[in-house]
């Protein structure tokens, strides 16, 4: 019966991270957060091993949190956490690779002993400096840099550090809002896991966590076993900010774990599509489970079987003070570049490469004359291509892979900001062929509303180098970026679209699976009569 | 002396016809199998049999209440109308882009639901509102007119077209001169425009609503207009009513207009009926847990109302998980619906753990023990084999259980791979299911920013009251209340539901711009159409001043995602309305998250207006602990996760407890189509209603 009394709280402490998750997209203001998922939030031990994942959220705040609360941890030192604290970073190397996300850790206390920790990670609407896109060339430009401190020490706010925020950033009532946010969130969680170890008379997580660490190590290894000790190498070519990168792997399997060396990837860029470590890291970890475990909770024994390496200095191991503000354009390739590392031994489970980076704009709408008084506004989007063909099924169009993330309604974003998104449609003819097809990408139009002109912050990716397709699918369609009257306008970086033009974005379709002259004949004639093939 | 009212509520389920009738206070119930092709036809035959159980007669019936998931179910089968779809230029593939996310996050062969109206149906219009409502690009009638050309054709064969134009909901000049244009060319057509079925921003949300209302509505008109016929013939001369998914009726020609508002009318019934007890026992924080064959349904009811929603979604493809489905922005009654019922499969998976649904063996083959086809263990067999449910007394006369298979399947499917016996097996499975169902109450509570251990729980359908006590102790709630009629609960809901409609709209407002005039012409707009809805429907010609109206502002600070409802008085705003909003809005936020924040702008997307009937006067009762402590002989050896052991239960037949009897646990009260279960650590009164209520045995008692 221990073994069953285990699991309902194994369960329990699921739901009470999801509770604490679902606080967090209730009170948020970014963006992001609120209409795009882009959250995460845990429960750890008392050495930093988190013990339960919330299911809402994205891979990439998911698997770096998990390394995250260690690091609070050490550098707080252990005799300096006390009951009422709450700890802060936005350190891309501590917490979530980039500015943009804070990330706030709670020591729980139970009878005056700390028993473990709550922590949760959101991307805010601004950290000051350029603003959210690649172009800056340190890290010091990208925003305000709060290194591991005490938001809150014993019950007591760091007015200090609230007001450097509010100094230094953009929109900062929503941004301060933001880190309440996160910090009740938190509190959300430990309520419940009071109550929780109440009714299972319990004073501490410490028995619970070996048995959830344990089965999740059994039964992960278990799943491990399906790849047969080796090595396992993939190479792909994106786009970068000007010159194209090259993305290395080697993964190598044993029975205890899959190690992944990106070494021979290219050097880092003097823009912020630059990767640390813990952020290529968490999408590894994703493309190993998606692809051996996909129904196994994350925790840190399912995620301790895989290991990760770059030497110092490669795109995916920037140092500070590398620029990372935009770590997700690269960072999402690491998923179809693992994932294509182990297809060979898993020929009927791995898709094809995918659009893969999400297509987010980010708008800065300014009047088109100085002497108006039209107020200046900031908008965000996400966008997605197409994923691509699997085994045995068609890639899905416009949809984010392995980003967990959602797009914005567009009558919503035109409420927002003086935009008009005159087009968002799926994108025929974009899917590789295959036996099976890749999914669609789409075709966005946008125009300033009258009045206005744009600053247009581009971060595309997928436009020089096509996902590719497996097995004998062709490739997808690259994505493409032009204005109306035919001006060039380039894929990465902050651009100009003067009012009357239209911005004209084409996302890039999936790759396709498969010879495509054994495409059933029921899937081509269907096509056809959709229109997704002309 | 005025005669009672002779009242039939008839709710058609996926399995099961409820027909309820009420005379004299006298409540008569059966229940018969639903007839899929007519369903018409189940439903005359229920009513027949209680007409000829109360004695009475067709042509005496004052009013009949209908509620169906027919429209639930054309959504979920696909076998709706052949509907074509119009969109602005440039949105073609809305309702198929969705959200461009996975619903699940580690499923690479994830399929994802296919749009409602194929994109081979759906065609474009040129023509463009703007954000404010201002025309952008006029609506082009010459592309109109040979596009409406191309739907007539016979080999199209389109029995509805659906309109859907950006930001109609903020300006429906364009869609309704398109409107116009269809029904004078195309008259045998039904034709939906989104600024009718649902004026709210989000064209997602709002073209997929039209999509379902066009797609549903001639198979809905057709069996409206068979039944009406029906149950003329049969002698019935009172008017039709259907409970709509706000929790209200709406006269059978609004049913046939808007049917996607009849969409989750029957759990909506149940909830109205939760209200009512919740009401009768002056309960102001009511968790209603309705659980049945296939799923558990579990809704908030705050000051004896249930809390509702602006949008939610139905035809969930994948294990309920939320995104599955399809958006559907009506006013809904809010509640979650879980894959944990009597009928849901359990099994062991690769961490050696039990899962339980949200697959379920249905009533075809149905659980093991009903030695119907069905080998999968399901809860209900774990029930059977822990003596929960036994052969003697089980409510339906048809099914004769057989303990036997139960243990059969639950050592197969879940003993072996533990490594265990079937006892511990069973245990196991109600454990994982009653902690499921308590996990997805606790955060439905949260998202909604309330604590539920200060909720009373009110449990109704076939399943509830066998895992009711053991929920609320999981909850830590502390009193649970099993009304009479349980297993007949959502058609005796229908009953006592009032007339009523919501008219909501989007309507864009902040601190910065507002103006006061053009939100009181919104309400005064909004009133009169709820009004006009519920004196159409409601025979008894209401004097205007006696309805209840109930205004919201849905409000967020400027940047949030999330809207929080805020009542409103019944005033109209002045130039300083906006102050009065505003206190409001921080009030209500603050009772939600704990506190307000300063310095932000705040705004208002949407407004509603609720105009419902006056509900007649509840009869209060006094809930009370009895203390006449009834005893029998007759025993049962049930498994008590309490005492984690086997214990003698008490069994008492419902009908023999009277008012003020007390029994105490461990008990097992059965009663036809239902059985509660009262463990170790709980005692159970009988209400002067008749409700049971069980709450914790006294230090003193035990």
């Amino acid at each position: 019966m221990n073994q069953l009394k285990n699991q309902v709280m194994w369960n329990r402490l699921i739901s009470i991270v999801e509770e604490q998750a679902l606080a967090l997209v209730r009170t948020a203001f970014s963006t992001s957060v609120r209409e795009a998922g882009d959250l995460s939030a845990g429960v750890y031990d008392t050495k930093g091993r988190m013990i339960a994942q919330a299911i809402t959220g994205t891979p990439g705040h998911v698997n770096t949190m998990a390394a995250a609360v260690a690091n609070f941890i050490e550098d707080i030192g252990p005799h300096r956490i006390y009951e009422g604290d709450v700890y802060i970073t936005n350190d891309p190397w501590k917490g979530t690779g980039h500015l943009h996300d804070f990330t706030v850790v709670t020591p729980v206390f139970r009878n005056a002993n700390l028993i473990g920790y709550f922590g949760c990670t959101a991307h805010v609407v601004d950290v000051g400096g350029r603003g959210f896109g690649p172009d800056a060339t340190e890290v010091y430009e990208e925003g305000l840099f709060v290194p591991i401190m005490k938001l809150l020490e014993r019950g007591k706010l760091n007015e200090d550090l609230i007001n450097i925020v509010r100094h230094n950033v953009r929109e900062s009532s929503q941004v301060i809002g933001d880190l309440h946010s996160l910090s009740t969130s938190n509190e959300t969680g430990m309520r419940r896991l009071h109550g929780m170890l109440e009714e299972f008379d319990l004073d501490d997580l410490e028995d619970l966590a070996e048995f959830i660490f344990e089965k999740t190590h059994e039964a992960t290894i278990k799943r491990l076993s399906k790849l047969e000790p080796g090595e396992y190498k993939n190479e792909m070519q994106v786009d970068g900010y000007n010159e194209t990168v090259t993305l290395k792997v080697n993964i190598t399997v044993n029975q205890d774990g899959a190690h992944a060396d990106f070494a021979g990837s290219s050097p880092t860029c003097e823009h912020g599509v630059n990767v640390p470590l813990v952020y290529a890291h968490a999408y590894y970890s994703y493309a190993m489970l998606v692809a051996l475990a996909p129904e196994m909770p994350s925790n840190y024994a399912s995620l301790a079987a895989f290991t990760v390496s770059a030497p110092e200095g490669c795109i995916l191991n920037a140092k500070h003070p590398d620029p990372v503000a935009v770590r997700h354009v690269t960072g999402h390739f690491v998923t179809d570049l693992c994932l294509g590392a182990i297809s060979q031994a898993l020929p009927h489970v791995i898709p094809a490469e995918g659009a893969g980076a999400l297509w987010n704009f980010h708008v800065s709408a300014r009047a088109s004359e100085s002497n108006t008084d039209l107020p200046p506004r900031e908008i965000l989007m996400f966008n997605s291509g197409g994923t691509g063909a699997r085994p045995n099924l068609d890639g899905l169009s416009s949809t984010a892979f392995p980003s967990g993330v959602r797009t914005m309604s567009s009558e919503a974003t035109e409420q927002v900001g003086p935009i008009v998104i005159w087009r968002k449609e799926l994108r025929p003819n974009s899917g590789g062929n295959g036996r099976h097809r890749g999914g669609l990408g789409q075709i966005i139009e946008l125009a300033p509303s009258k009045g206005y002109k744009f600053f247009f912050s581009c971060m595309f990716d997928r436009v020089e180098n096509p996902a590719r397709g497996r097995d004998g699918g062709e490739n997808g369609s690259p994505g493409k970026v032009y204005l109306d009257d035919g001006t060039p306008f380039d894929a990465k970086g902050k651009q100009p679209v003067p009012e009357g033009r239209r911005l004209i974005l084409e996302l890039p379709g999936g790759g396709g699976f498969g010879n495509p002259e054994e495409r059933n004949p029921d899937s081509i004639n269907n096509d056809l009569a959709q229109g997704y093939v002309s | 002396m005025v005669r009672n009212k002779i009242r039939i509520g008839a709710d058609v389920g996926g399995t099961f016809t409820d027909v309820v009738l009420e005379a004299n206070g006298e409540i008569f119930s059966t229940k018969v199998l639903t007839t899929y092709e007519s369903p018409e036809i189940g439903i005359l035959q229920g009513i027949h049999a209680v007409i000829a159980d109360s004695e009475t007669s067709l042509s005496e019936l004052d009013s009949f209440i209908h509620g169906t998931t027919l429209a639930t179910n054309a959504l979920i089968s696909r076998t709706g109308a052949k509907t074509a779809f119009i969109t602005t230029n440039g949105f073609r593939d809305t309702i198929e882009m969705r959200t461009e996310s996975r619903f699940e996050q580690y499923d690479l062969n994830l399929e994802l639901p296919k749009p409602l109206i194929e994109r081979k149906d759906r065609y474009v219009l040129s023509e463009r509102i703007s954000a404010d409502g201002s025309v952008l690009l006029p609506f082009d009638e010459m592309e109109a007119k040979n596009l409406i050309k191309h739907l007539s054709l016979e080999e199209n064969g389109y029995e509805a077209v659906a309109v859907g134009f950006i930001h109609s909901y903020m300006n429906d000049k364009h869609e309704s001169l398109f409107q116009e244009m269809l029904l004078d060319q195309l008259p045998n057509i039904k034709v939906s425009i989104s600024s009718e079925v649902s004026p709210q921003m989000r064209e997602f949300e709002r073209f997929n609503t039209v999509c379902a209302n066009a797609y549903v509505q001639p198979m809905m008109a057709s069996y409206l207009e068979r039944l009406k016929t029906k149950l003329a013939h049969a002698g019935a001369k009172c008017d039709i009513h259907l409970i709509h998914s706000g929790g209200g009726l709406i006269s059978i020609e609004s049913a046939i207009k808007f049917p996607v508002r009849l969409i989750e009318s029957g759990p909506a019934g149940g909830a109205i009926f939760a209200s009512e007890i919740a009401t009768r026992h002056g309960i102001d924080a009511a968790l209603s847990y309705d659980m049945g064959g296939t799923t558990a349904k579990i809704c908030l009811i705050d000051e004896q109302s249930p809390r509702s929603a602006k949008t939610f979604e139905v035809a969930r493809t994948h294990r309920f998980t939320k995104g599955s489905g399809m958006p559907i922005s009506i006013p809904v009654i809010e509640m979650i619906e879980i894959g944990a019922g009597g009928g849901s499969i359990a099994n062991v998976d690769d961490l050696k753990q039990i899962r339980v649904g949200p697959l379920s063996a249905g009533s075809e083959p149905g659980p093991a023990a009903y030695g119907l086809g069905g080998s999968l263990a399901t809860v209900t067999d774990a029930n059977v084999l822990l003596g929960r449910i036994s052969p003697e007394t089980f409510g339906a006369d048809d099914i004769n259980l057989i303990p036997e298979e139960s243990g059969k399947a639950i050592s197969t499917d879940v003993a072996e791979p533990l490594e265990t016996d079937a006892e511990s097996a069973a245990i196991g499975i109600i454990e994982v299911v009653d902690e499921n169902m308590a996990n997805a109450a606790r955060v439905h509570a949260v998202e909604n920013g309330r604590d539920v251990s200060q909720y009373t729980m009110i449990a109704f359908g076939g399943g509830a009251p066998l895992h009711a006590s053991r929920l609320c102790d999981k909850l830590e709630i502390e009193r649970l209340l099993i009304p009479p009629g349980a297993g007949v609960g959502s058609a005796i809901g229908f009953l006592q539901t009032p007339f009523s409609y919501e008219a909501l709209k989007s309507f864009y407002v902040s601190t910065q711009n507002f103006d006061h005039k053009s939100v009181n012409k919104l309400l005064v707009d909004l009133t009169s159409e709820a009004t006009e809805f519920v004196m159409d429907a409601s025979n008894e010609k209401h004097n205007i001043a006696s309805l209840i109206v109930e205004r919201c502002a849905f409000m967020r600070y400027a940047g949030q995602g999330w809207e929080i409802t805020v009542p409103l008085e019944n005033k109209t705003f002045d130039s300083l309305g906006i102050e009065l909003l505003k206190n409001k809005f921080e009030k209500t936020y603050e009772e939600h998250f704990g506190r307000a924040i300063e310095g932000l702008q705040i705004e208002v997307v949407g407004w509603s207006v609720k105009v419902t009937s006056p509900k007649p006067e509840t009869e209060k009762t006094i809930t009370v602990d009895s203390e006449n402590i009834v005893t029998t002989d007759f025993k049962r050896v049930i498994y008590d996760s309490v005492e984690d052991s086997e214990v003698e239960a008490s069994v008492f037949q419902r009908e023999k407890l009277n008012p003020g009897d007390c029994v105490m646990g461990p008990a097992i009260i059965v009663e036809n189509q239902t059985t509660t279960w009262v463990p170790s650590n709980k005692k159970l009164s009988t209400q002067q209603d008749e409700c049971l209520l069980i709450t914790k045995k006294t230090e003193a008692a035990e």
